[in-house]
C-alpha cells in the first residue's frame, strides 16, 4: 500500500532544511526565457500531415448528412473522418461520458467538432474544409440554462431524461430552524458569469504510429493519465500500445483538463495514412473547446446571532454546463462541498443543479465550482456583518473554525492559517484606519476562502496510488526523478527537483526531472485540484527516503559509525561527529551501488480516507485545505463607472512554502486572474449561439496596466501531512479576491453589485438608482467625486 | 494560427515604383504600410487581394518635417510611436502625438504608420471575425452578405471609423498629399476625406497612395487634447474617442473645435463648438459653463451604434463625459491623454 504521509513535516535528520524554503529557479525558466523550450507546436515530424476540424455552425442541430467525398478528391488530402470514424464516447468522468471525438448525428453548440481533414498542409486542409457538405436541420436552441430546465424537448442529450446535468441537494442538519433561530437572517440573489481561461498556447496534438504499431500522442493537456486512457478506449487499442507525451505547456489553468477531440483525430488520422499528423487549434478554436467558468445563479440565505456567529447558510444555484458534461458533476458538487470553512457553518443545505445549454461546455478553471459559490457568500457574509455593526474582519474572525476540527458536511480540517492570513491583509492594508474612512469613491474590502490540495476522489475508482514517483541514480552523481505529474507552468517538475535535491544531499542542478510521459513515468493523476505539490511532492519524499536510506547505510558501514550521525546537504556527505569523515554525494553513490547494486526507488502517496459517509462525501474530501484572505483597494469614477482596483493583499496559508517564489507567481497569477473576471472578462454566446468574440482582441484579458498592484503575504501553517508540511498555492489565492472587490466597491460608494461582472454601465446603473432611492428619501444626492 | 490567404507581394523602393504597381495591379492589389491592421483583416478573409504592395522600402514616405510657415509634413510610413514623441508634434500638434500615442499598444504603435491609420478600415463587431464566424453568421453587407446585423433592415453599412489621429487631424485642419501614377499629385483636406459608407468610407482612389500628412501651422495660443474610451489600458480600438482643438488669446477662447470617431462609419465635427466656446475665459466660470454646454450637445448630436464592441447606450451617456475631460485636459486643467 502507497505511503500515507508517514513522513511529518519535518526531515528525520539532524539539520535544517538546505534547498526547501529557498527561492529556486524554475527547471525549465531559462529554455522559457530563452525560446529554447519545445511546446507541442514545435514538433516537426518526417512525413508529418497537418490536420484541421470542421465546426458545427449551428448551436443545436441534427446532422442529416455529411458528403466528404469532394474534400477526399483535392489533391493533398490525405484523409478526411466524421463521427462514424469515432463514435466511441468518451468523458473525464466515468458516469458521465457524452462526448465524442466528432459529432454523431447531433452538433450540440457553435463551434462542435464535425469533421476533421489530414493534408499536406494546413492551406490545403482549410480548402478541404470548405469542400464538406453538411446538410443540417436545426433544432431549437437553448441559450438560458431556465429555458433548458423550462422545456425539456428536444433534449440536448438524448439518452438523458431532460437537460439536467447533475442535481445534489445536501442537507446538514436543520438549516431551516437554525435560519429560523438567528437574530438576523440575510437573503439575496447573485450572479456569476462565465469566464475561460485564456492559456497564451492554444491546444495542440501531434500523434504518430510506429511500424510495430505504437501510436504516440504528443498533446498540451495537464492530465496525460486520462488522454491515454481514453485514447485506449475511443480507439479499441490496448493501453500498452499507446504513448502518451506532454512536451512544454504554455498555460492551462483547467482548460487542458479533458480529453479533447483534436487527441482522438490525430491518432486516428495518423493510424489511417500511417504518417505523423498534427493539429493546433486556433485561437477562436480554444474559446470553442472552453470549458472555463460555470455561469451561476446563486440564491443565499444566512442567518446569525447578534454576535455575529453564523447559525446556517442555505443555497440555491444553477450552473450553466454548455453542451456537454466534462467534470460537471464534480463542478456540482464543488459548488456546495467547499464552502465550509473557514468559517463554521453549524447547518448548511445546497441544493444545486447543472443544465445543459447549447453552448461551449464548461469544466474547471482555476478554482473549480467553488468561485462562484465563494463569490456570493463572501458578501452576503459583508451584508449579515453590517445588519449587525460588525468589522467585517470581526465577523470572518468571530467564525473562524479552528484548526484540526471537522466541518458540517464532514471534511476534515487539519492546519489552518486562516486567522494569520486576516491578520496579515488587515495589517497591511492599513484596514483599521482607512476601512470605511476614505474619501467617497474609494474603498477596501475583505473576504476569505478555502481550498483543497487535491481531493480522494480518485475519478474513476481503484486503490492504486494517486501519485508514484520513481527515481534512477547515475554513477556520475545525477539523479534523474520519473513522475507522471504535469508541470503546465505551475512548477511540480521544479518542486520535485527541489525534494529530491534536500533528500539526497543534491545541488538542484544534479537533479534531472522527467514528467508526464507514460511510457516512462509512473503513473500520477495530472495537474487538477491542486493536487500535485501535495501529493506528488509526498511521493517523491517516499521514494527518496527508501533510496537516501541505502546510501547512508553503505557510508556509516564504511565509516563504521551510527548513521543517524550522517548528513547529505548540497553534494556532500558528512558524518556531524567527525569532520574527518566526508565524502561527495556521487562518491557516496558509488560505495551504495557496490553494496546493493543498481540503484533505484519507488514512492508513492494515496490519500487516507476522507470524507462524509453519505453519497458524494468524498467530492472535495482534501488530505488539507489552504486558506486565503484578501483585501482590496478599489477606486470607483462615480462618472465613468469604472472601477481602478488599485491593489491587492493577499495573504494565503500554503502550508510550507517549498520554494516561496513560486509560490508568490501563483499568488500573483491567481489575483490577476480574480479582479480579471471581476470587471473585465466574459464568456457569452449571442441570442443565435454565437460566441461574442472568440478573439484575445473582443475577450479583453488585462494589460499589465490594467492589473492592480499586488502584495502577496505568505502564511505556513505546517501541516502534518503535506510534503515538508506543504498545501496547494495554485488555486486557492483566487477566490476571495472577487468578493473583496465587490465589498470594496460597497465601502466605496454603498453599492452592493451581486451581478458579474461589474462593467462601467452596471455601475453606472446602480449609481442612478441609488441616486433614486436617495432622493425618494429626500436626502441630499450623491455628491460626484470629481 | 489563423491562415493567410495566398498572395504575391511587391517590394518596391521608390515611390514611382509602388504607384506604378498600384496601377499596373488596379482593383486586385492592395498596400500595406505597417500591416498590423491588414493583416489580421486578410486573415479574416476581409479582403482578398493578388498583390500586396510593401510600402516599407520606400524611404521617400518617412520621416517628420516643419515647413518656414511652421507647417508640419509626416510622411505617411512614418510609424506611429515616432508621430507620438516627435518634439516638433507634440509642441504643434499636441492633440495628434496623444491620438498617435494611444493607438494599440506599444508594439504595434512602433509598426503602425500614420498613414495606415487614418486609412485603417472601419471596424464592427459583426465584421472583425473569422471566416467561420462571419458565415456561421450569415455574412453582412460590409462583405460577402446582404443584411445589417446593426440596424435591422439595414442597407447601409455601418461599420464605425475606428481611427484616433482621424479626428485629431481634422481639428488640426490637416491635409493629405494623395499621389497616383494617372492622376499625380493633390490634396485633400481629412475634413473632406470621408464617406458615409461603411463598406468603405473614404473618397481616395485605388490607385492612390497616402504620400505625407500636413498639419497647417496653429495659432501661438493652440492648445489640443485626445480623449479616448476603451475597456483596457492598451490594446484596444476606440469606443469613443474626441480630439478637441482650443485657440487662446491670452486666457480667452479665441476659436474651439471637436471631432469624434467610433460613433458611425465617419468620423464627426461637433456643432456650433466654436460658438459656444468662443470670448469665453479659462479658470473662470463663463469657461467651465460653456464647456458643460459643448458636453451637453454633443449629448444630442451622438449617437452610437451597437456597431463596435461596449454597450451603446453606455457609450453615449460617455460622450458628454470625456467631451468635457477633454476639453478641460486640453486648457491644462486634467490629466492628458484622457482615458
Amino acid at each position: 500500500m502507497a505511503a500515507r504521509d508517514l513522513h511529518g513535516p519535518n526531515p528525520p535528520w539532524a539539520k535544517g532544511f538546505s534547498v526547501v524554503g529557498q527561492p529556486q529557479r524554475k527547471v525549465d525558466g531559462l529554455s522559457k526565457a530563452t525560446g529554447e523550450a519545445v511546446y507541442t507546436d514545435d514538433i516537426a515530424l518526417p512525413g508529418m500531415l497537418h490536420a484541421k476540424t470542421l465546426r458545427s455552425p449551428l448551436p443545436h442541430a441534427r446532422i442529416k448528412s455529411i458528403d466528404v467525398s469532394k474534400a477526399l478528391a483535392l489533391p493533398g488530402v490525405h484523409a478526411v473522418i466524421t463521427g462514424r470514424d469515432l463514435p466511441e464516447r468518451y468523458g473525464v468522468i466515468p458516469w458521465t461520458q457524452d462526448e465524442t471525438a466528432l459529432a454523431v448525428d447531433k452538433v450540440r453548440f457553435v463551434g462542435d467538432p464535425v469533421a476533421a481533414v489530414a493534408a499536406l498542409d494546413e492551406d490545403t486542409a482549410v480548402r478541404a474544409l470548405e469542400l464538406i457538405a453538411v446538410e443540417y436541420e436545426p433544432l431549437h436552441a437553448f441559450l438560458e440554462p431556465e429555458d433548458a430546465l423550462r422545456q425539456v424537448e428536444p433534449k440536448i442529450h438524448e439518452d438523458k431524461k431532460n437537460n439536467v446535468s447533475k442535481h445534489v441537494l445536501l442537507d446538514f442538519g436543520d438549516v431551516d430552524a437554525a435560519i429560523a433561530g438567528a437574530d438576523v437572517t440575510v437573503e439575496g440573489e447573485f450572479g456569476f458569469h462565465s469566464t475561460t481561461h485564456a492559456p497564451i498556447e492554444p491546444h495542440c496534438a501531434v500523434a504518430r504510429v510506429s511500424p510495430d504499431g505504437v501510436l504516440t500522442v504528443w498533446s498540451a493537456t495537464q492530465i496525460t493519465h486520462y488522454v491515454h486512457r481514453a485514447l485506449a478506449k475511443v480507439l479499441a487499442l490496448p493501453e500498452q500500445q499507446i504513448r502518451v507525451i506532454q512536451p512544454c505547456l504554455g498555460g492551462a489553468f483547467g482548460g487542458k483538463s479533458d480529453p479533447f477531440s483534436l487527441e482522438f483525430c490525430v491518432a486516428k488520422l495518423a493510424l489511417i495514412t500511417g504518417r505523423p499528423v498534427k493539429m493546433l487549434y486556433t485561437r477562436e478554436e480554444v474559446f470553442y473547446t472552453h470549458r472555463g467558468r460555470h455561469a451561476m445563479k446563486l440564491r443565499y440565505r444566512t442567518g446569525a446571532k447578534k454576535d455575529g456567529r453564523l447559525t446556517g447558510v442555505d443555497a440555491k444555484i444553477l450552473i450553466d454546463g454548455g453542451a456537454y458534461s466534462s467534470f460537471g458533476l464534480v463542478t456540482t458538487y464543488y459548488s456546495g462541498q467547499l464552502l465550509t470553512g473557514p468559517y463554521d457553518f453549524p447547518t448548511y443545505r445546497f441544493d444545486s443543479t447543472r443544465v445543459f445549454t447549447n453552448k461551449p461546455p464548461c469544466g474547471p478553471k482555476r478554482g473549480h465550482g467553488s468561485v462562484q459559490p465563494r463569490f456570493a457568500f463572501e458578501v452576503q457574509l459583508d451584508e449579515v456583518a453590517e445588519a449587525l455593526g460588525l468589522d467585517p474582519i470581526a465577523i470572518r474572525r468571530k467564525n473562524f473554525q479552528g484548526t484540526h476540527t471537522q466541518t458540517v458536511n464532514g471534511q476534515r480540517i487539519t492546519s489552518n492559517g486562516f486567522l494569520e492570513c486576516l491578520a496579515a491583509v488587515e495589517a497591511a492594508s492599513g484596514w483599521k484606519e482607512r476601512r470605511a474612512k476614505l474619501p467617497y469613491g474609494r474603498g477596501l474590502g475583505v473576504a476569505g476562502s478555502m481550498y483543497i490540495s487535491g481531493t480522494n476522489y480518485p475519478v474513476y475508482p481503484n486503490e492504486m496510488p494517486q501519485a508514484g514517483v520513481q527515481l534512477k541514480v547515475d554513477r556520475s552523481g545525477l539523479v534523474t526523478a520519473f513522475t507522471g505529474g504535469n508541470d503546465i507552468g505551475q512548477g511540480s517538475s521544479s518542486v520535485v527537483r527541489s525534494i529530491v535535491a534536500e533528500e539526497l544531499g543534491l545541488l538542484p542542478e544534479h537533479v534531472r526531472v522527467v514528467a508526464a510521459d507514460t511510457d516512462l513515468c509512473p503513473v500520477d493523476l495530472g495537474a487538477y485540484s491542486s493536487r500535485v505539490t501535495f501529493m506528488v511532492g509526498n511521493a517523491t519524499i517516499d521514494a527518496c527516503r527508501k533510496l537516501r536510506a541505502k546510501i547512508v547505510e553503505s557510508v556509516a558501514a564504511k565509516w563504521e559509525v551510527d548513521p543517524a550521525r550522517i548528513v547529505m546537504a548540497l553534494g556532500e556527505v558528512v558524518d556531524l561527529d567527525d569532520v574527518t569523515h566526508r565524502l561527495s554525494v556521487r562518491e557516496a553513490f558509488h560505495l551504495a551501488e557496490a553494496r546493493h547494486d543498481t540503484l533505484g526507488s519507488t514512492g508513492a502517496y494515496n490519500t487516507p480516507e476522507l470524507g462524509g459517509k453519505y453519497r458524494g462525501g468524498t467530492i472535495g474530501a482534501s488530505p488539507a485545505y489552504s486558506f486565503t484572505a484578501h483585501v482590496a483597494d478599489v477606486r470607483v469614477d462615480v462618472e465613468t463607472g469604472r472601477i481602478h482596483v488599485d491593489k491587492i493583499w493577499v495573504a494565503h496559508d500554503c502550508g510550507r512554502a517549498l520554494n516561496p517564489t513560486l509560490v508568490a507567481g501563483q499568488m500573483d497569477g491567481s489575483v490577476y486572474m480574480g479582479a480579471a473576471e471581476t470587471v473585465m472578462e466574459n464568456h457569452a454566446v449571442s441570442a443565435r449561439g454565437l460566441h461574442t468574440g472568440p478573439s484575445l482582441l473582443d475577450y479583453p484579458i488585462p494589460t499589465t496596466l490594467d492589473t492592480p498592484e499586488i502584495e502577496s503575504w505568505i502564511v505556513e501553517s505546517i501541516d502534518p501531512e503535506g510534503p515538508y508540511g506543504a498545501k496547494e498555492a495554485g488555486e486557492g489565492p483566487l477566490h476571495s479576491a472577487i468578493p473583496a472587490i465587490a465589498n470594496a466597491v460597497y465601502d466605496a460608494i454603498g453599492i452592493r453589485l451581486r451581478e458579474l461582472p461589474f462593467t462601467p454601465a452596471k455601475v453606472l446603473r446602480a449609481l442612478g438608482e441609488q441616486a433614486e432611492r436617495v432622493e425618494s428619501r429626500r436626502q441630499r444626492p450623491v455628491q460626484a467625486a470629481e | 494560427m489563423l491562415r493567410l490567404p495566398q498572395f504575391s507581394v511587391e517590394t518596391p523602393s521608390t515611390l514611382e515604383a509602388a504607384l506604378g504597381l498600384l496601377a499596373d495591379h488596379a482593383g486586385r492589389a492592395l498596400p500595406v504600410a505597417g500591416g498590423t491592421d491588414l493583416l489580421p483583416n486578410l486573415k479574416h478573409r476581409l479582403a482578398e487581394p493578388e498583390v500586396l504592395i510593401s510600402l516599407a522600402d520606400v524611404g521617400e514616405l518617412r520621416g517628420i518635417s516643419v515647413g518656414a510657415d511652421g507647417a508640419l509634413s509626416i510622411g505617411a510610413m512614418t510609424p506611429l510611436d515616432q508621430v507620438a514623441n516627435h518634439p516638433e508634434v507634440l509642441a504643434r500638434a499636441p492633440a495628434l502625438a496623444q491620438a498617435a500615442g494611444i493607438v494599440a499598444s506599444p508594439q504595434i504603435r512602433r509598426m503602425g504608420t500614420l498613414g495606415g491609420n487614418v486609412m485603417l478600415d472601419t471596424r464592427c463587431r459583426y465584421i472583425n471575425q473569422t471566416h467561420f464566424w462571419r458565415k456561421a453568421l450569415g455574412f453582412c453587407l460590409k462583405k460577402d452578405g446582404t443584411v445589417c446585423h446593426v440596424v435591422a433592415g439595414g442597407q447601409k453599412c455601418v461599420a464605425a471609423a475606428s481611427n484616433d489621429t482621424a479626428p485629431a487631424l481634422m481639428t488640426l485642419g490637416g491635409e493629405l498629399v494623395l499621389r497616383s501614377k494617372a492622376g499625380g499629385e493633390r490634396r485633400m483636406k481629412v475634413d473632406d476625406l470621408w464617406k458615409t459608407d461603411g463598406i468603405f468610407n473614404k473618397k481616395t482612389r485605388l490607385d492612390e497612395l497616402v504620400v505625407s500628412v500636413h498639419v497647417p501651422a496653429q495659432r501661438p495660443g493652440h492648445r489640443g487634447a485626445y480623449g479616448k474610451l476603451r475597456e483596457r489600458e492598451s490594446f484596444d480600438f476606440p469606443q469613443l474617442g474626441i480630439a478637441v482643438r482650443i485657440d487662446l488669446d491670452g486666457r480667452e477662447v479665441a476659436d474651439a473645435d471637436v471631432a469624434l470617431v467610433a460613433l458611425q462609419a465617419r468620423p464627426l465635427h461637433l456643432k456650433d463648438v466654436a460658438d459656444t466656446l468662443r470670448g469665453t475665459t479659462v479658470g473662470e466660470t463663463s469657461f467651465r459653463d460653456a464647456v458643460d454646454k459643448v458636453a451637453e450637445r454633443a449629448h444630442q448630436q451622438c449617437h452610437p451604434l451597437p456597431n463596435i464592441p461596449g454597450d451603446a447606450d453606455y457609450r453615449r451617456e460617455m460622450v458628454p463625459v470625456y467631451v468635457r475631460r477633454t476639453l478641460l485636459s486640453a486648457v491644462g486643467l486634467g490629466q492628458r491623454p484622457v482615458s
